[in-house]
């Protein structure tokens, strides 16, 4: 009798399935700090709480009527699509141009390569703070070439509108060399084959690139694009750096606001239906672009 | 004629983007070698190298200090990290079950969950459990964010090794686990590398979880303690600029020394997207 159950609880402890222990530890950690408090965000988001206090009132959906109806959240969601999109817009673009500029070994090119990868391991925050030094007012790096050129001073980073390209800008810069690297790795993937093929019919380097490039490349492009998507549309290190979000909140992302509203203004039922509200467009959009390049992927 | 002077044209572009990318450094140290009293431009090489700011920046921002923490905080990360995720990922790449299949999908989609979007209830939950400023209070947010990306580099890479080499070692009378870390384990040497790297450099240089979960000054890492050091001294920018570096100098030493494998660590999720 206590062999038989004695095998079984060996077998059972040798079947396959008795491995799935080792990944219990990992559930956990997502279970109690991502699953749960995304819960609760949810159940915070429908209450009148200061973030510290034990007063919690439920008020329904007020705080999501406060958030739609608060025209600075219209800006956060504007600014947050310009970080989003825009940087991955101009991170691909530059990032596939500069691959094709620098897929060479030679010195000068890897010299250059690992110039415009530096960037990309600094924290964003220093970033941010260097950028500073060609954007502030008085004796800003920009300003000197400005007033070299007899033109009046500008206060870059006192209008929003501005601050918001600026602030998409030191992210392109920073984090182009990521996805120029993507795009290396996947333009030495394509055989040379494909291009000698061509050269025999007579395309044009236009046709090259449409026509083979681009569509042999579109794996590295998903990649590119919804990593960009998402860590733009979440920018806060950036932000914080260089403008804080102000003046008021003309460069703010959602991010910022969300930071805002609980640390400075306490309102937490308030960041938690912005922070509700940001998942939902982060996720829509994001899966929306993984499943869109997906299906253009072709099948070699 | 025609290609000779593509090549020129080339070669002018690829220097003109290395010159792009060497300003913002080029201006950086200029501002940090001058006194703030040298009020010319930032353009301006400086007349002498003057070190003063950086012994300021040490002093004042408690640089040495936020280096402890932050060598504190990326290690601990980091190794958390990759034993919890290579045992996470050798299941759900041998077994594809129903149920494996639903945890994996269920781990990456962790993916899209940006930590601002939680951070009322994931503050809550620090203050009430761990507390801030502790390590476990900055340590376990960081871990469960980190480890997505990580189960995702791990299952692809066991994914790709040969199954024959568990089955021999099966047969062999070897247990499952015994199979796990004696032979499984020893091979992820290469994709472990990546993991460091991208884990690493995330950790290293975070500001959103520091400045959220260390509020004690002697728990600052280097970000939050540059970034206080700048709204106090953000007239004297000098001072800033010598903060940056020295903060900035160890990665940067560590990525020109190492850069073949930060080049394949920072773009190691591109592969098998």
């Amino acid at each position: 009798m206590f062999q038989v159950i004695h095998s079984k609880i060996a077998k059972i402890a040798d079947s396959p399935s008795a491995l799935n222990i080792l990944y219990i530890p990992a559930l956990l950690m997502f279970a109690i700090f991502i699953f749960l408090p995304f819960f609760q965000g949810i159940v915070i988001s429908f209450m009148e709480w200061d973030g510290y206090s034990a007063n919690q009132i439920w008020v329904g959906i007020n705080k999501y009527i406060n958030v739609f109806t608060d025209s600075n959240f219209y800006t956060a969601v504007k600014n947050t699509f310009i970080y989003g999109v825009g940087s991955t817009l101009f991170q691909n673009v530059f990032g596939l141009m500069f691959a094709l500029l620098l897929d060479r070994n030679t010195t000068g090119e890897k010299v250059v390569r690992t110039l415009v990868y530096l960037p990309a391991i600094i924290s964003g925050l220093i970033m941010g703070y260097i950028w500073y030094f060609f954007f502030s007012y008085d004796g800003g790096a920009i300003n000197d070439i400005l007033a070299l050129f007899g033109k009046e001073q500008i206060d870059w980073l006192a209008s929003g509108s501005r601050s918001v390209w600026i602030i998409t800008g030191v992210n392109t810069f920073q984090y182009l060399g990521i996805s120029m690297i993507m795009y290396l790795a996947g333009l030495q993937n394509i055989s040379r084959d494909y291009y000698e093929a061509a050269d025999i019919d007579g395309a044009s380097y236009l046709s090259k690139f449409s026509n083979i490039t681009i569509p042999l490349l579109m794996p590295a492009i998903t990649v590119s694009v919804v990593t960009n998507l998402i860590g733009g549309l979440k920018l806060f290190d950036v932000i914080a750096a260089l403008t804080g979000g102000g003046p008021g909140y003309e460069s703010a992302s959602i991010s910022t606001m969300i930071y805002q509203m609980y640390f400075v203004r306490q309102d937490a039922g308030y960041a938690a239906a912005q922070g509700n509200i940001m998942f939902i467009i982060i996720a829509v959009i994001s899966i929306w672009a993984l499943k869109f390049l997906r299906s253009k992927e072709v099948e070699i | 004629m025609n290609k000779t002077l593509n090549k020129l044209l080339k070669k002018v572009i690829v220097i003109l983007v290395g010159l792009i990318y060497l300003v913002p450094f080029y201006i950086l140290i200029n501002v940090a070698f001058k006194p703030t009293t040298d009020t010319s431009s930032y353009w301006m090489l400086p007349k002498q190298l003057y070190l003063e700011n950086f012994m300021n920046a040490w002093v004042n921002a408690k640089l040495g200090r936020a280096f402890k923490n932050n060598i504190l905080i990326t290690v601990i990360v980091v190794v958390i990290v990759i034993l919890v995720g290579s045992f996470a990922a050798y299941p759900l790449a041998r077994c594809k079950t129903k149920i494996n299949n639903f945890v994996y999908t269920l781990s990456i989609s962790c993916l899209i969950v940006p930590p601002l979007t939680i951070l009322v209830p994931l503050y809550k939950l620090i203050v009430n459990t761990t507390g801030t400023s502790t390590y476990p209070g900055i340590v376990l947010p960081h871990v469960a964010f980190q480890l997505p990306i990580t189960i995702f580099l791990y299952t692809g890479f066991i994914s790709s090794i040969s199954r024959e080499l568990d089955e021999a070692a099966l047969i062999d009378g070897s247990s499952r686990f015994g199979i796990f870390f004696r032979i499984i384990m020893p091979l992820l040497k290469p994709i472990t590398s990546s993991v460091i790297i991208m884990v690493g450099v995330s950790i290293w240089n975070d500001y959103t979880f520091s400045v959220f979960f260390l509020q004690k000054p002697t728990m600052y890492t280097l970000t939050v303690s540059l970034s206080q050091f700048f709204s106090q001294y953000s007239n004297n920018l000098s001072w800033v600029a010598a903060g940056c570096m020295l903060s900035a100098i160890p990665m940067a030493i560590l990525y020109f020394s190492l850069q073949k494998h930060f080049v394949k660590g920072l773009s190691a999720g591109a592969v098998k997207g």
